[in-house]
């Protein structure tokens, strides 16, 4: 079994979740153009992305894995990920009005976000135990939150410079994130990660 | 006439990854070889196609309120379906797409024809428009797929095409994941530049 902090380190530079893997580039393009909101977008994702890696990993050890149902693991992952932001929401919106105020608004958006699904069936790929899971969860989110906040802070400049026309908006973004993706090549092979 | 605008709609002028810049994931994810990006069009098409089908034949029986989980349910069994069958017939391309064939299932393109048009459509008018829309999703995942194998591994479906010198040293870092920020942030300055503008 592999190292725990390996793990964590991996999944947080090294194959980073946007940059690397590609998963949850709406939420990165559609939510990166402030840092505030960028913020509070990560918070969402790493607290939603722990809590969807754990109750998926008990669906499969408890329940696909026994009754021999892995056929339906993309059907219920996805139900299941949909009514537990669902629950979360509606229990941040009762007992942590400060919490549901800095991230509430993230979390509908989240439910069909394919970083969340993406972490759950990698999981299970990698035939991770349930400490790893969640380190994995946890590094993936930190991920996600550094690269969408670095890129809300360039964004914001951007927005700035002057630009040529038709590279205004999308365009400029997209060469933006290839640059960033171009440096964090440069993690590759950390600590024999690749 | 009103069929054949239905179908051409999806292919360019409002093609989902380069217009509408919606079912992005995928887009960059696979598109480092032509065949890859081909077979993930292709997945999606099939998906797209099948889930528009049905959700139009059940679209006057199913509650308003319950709409979304019982469309996310039709599209998954799809999915799974489709999975599957790469895994039994095509593995080694199912081993190259990776966790993204299951993905199809969150691709927002598929839902989100779901909801705006085969819910309020009539069956013939949701294939063609689910046809359209996923041939204009391997279409633009195909152009993507040959720009960045061209010149990232100097080969068009494996056949080498600048010669051999090329080939050797070609352009890495267009296959590796910069490359694919890079392409469609270009693709889409020039369709800023040339084609919008109109």
């Amino acid at each position: 079994m592999k190292n725990p902090a390996l793990i964590f380190l991996g999944a947080f530079l090294v194959n980073n979740i946007v940059l690397m893997r590609f998963l949850g580039l709406c939420p990165f393009f559609g939510v990166s153009t402030a840092v505030e909101t960028a913020t509070g977008m990560g918070m969402a994702v790493i607290f939603v992305m722990t809590l969807a890696a754990w109750i998926t990993w008990l669906v499969f050890h408890f329940v696909l894995l026994p009754f021999n149902l892995v056929f339906l693991r993309t059907a219920l992952f996805i139900l299941t990920i949909a009514s537990l932001v669902q629950l979360v929401e509606m229990f941040l919106k009762k007992y942590y009005r400060a919490l549901y105020s800095a991230m509430g608004i993230y979390l509908p958006l989240i439910t069909t976000n394919c970083a969340i699904l993406g972490i759950t069936f990698l999981n299970i790929d990698n035939k991770f135990n349930f400490l790893n899971g969640t380190v994995f969860a946890i590094g993936t989110g930190l991920g996600f939150t550094l690269v969408i906040i670095t890129f809300a802070a360039i964004r914001e400049r951007l927005d700035l410079a002057p630009i040529n026309p038709s590279l205004r908006g999308y365009p400029i973004s997209f060469i933006a994130a290839a640059l960033m993706a171009l440096a964090f090549l440069g993690f590759s092979g950390l600590f024999g990660l690749t | 006439m009103r069929r054949w605008h239905i179908f051409t709609r999806g292919l360019v002028k409002e093609n989902a990854v380069l217009i509408l810049m919606i079912g992005l994931c995928p887009a960059l994810a696979v598109s480092g070889t032509v065949r890859d990006a081909f077979g993930m069009g292709l997945a999606a098409t099939f998906v797209l196609f099948f889930s528009n089908v049905i959700i139009a034949l059940i679209r006057k029986s199913v509650p308003n309120e319950v709409r979304i989980p019982i469309f996310i349910l039709i599209i998954s069994t799809f999915v799974t379906m489709i999975d599957y069958f790469m895994q039994a017939f095509q593995p080694d391309l199912y081993r190259a797409l990776g966790v993204f064939v299951p993905l199809i299932v969150v691709n927002c393109m598929i839902l989100g024809r779901a909801e705006a048009f085969a819910s309020k459509n009539s069956v013939i008018n949701a294939a063609l428009d689910g046809l359209g829309v996923g041939i204009g999703f391997t279409l633009a995942l195909t152009i993507m797929g040959s720009i960045r194998e061209i010149l990232g591994n100097g080969t068009f479906l494996g056949t080498t095409v600048f010669g051999e010198a090329f080939r050797k040293t070609p352009v890495i870092f267009m296959i590796l994941s910069p490359g694919a920020f890079l392409v469609i942030g270009i693709l889409k300055a020039l369709i800023n530049k040339y084609v919008k503008k109109e």
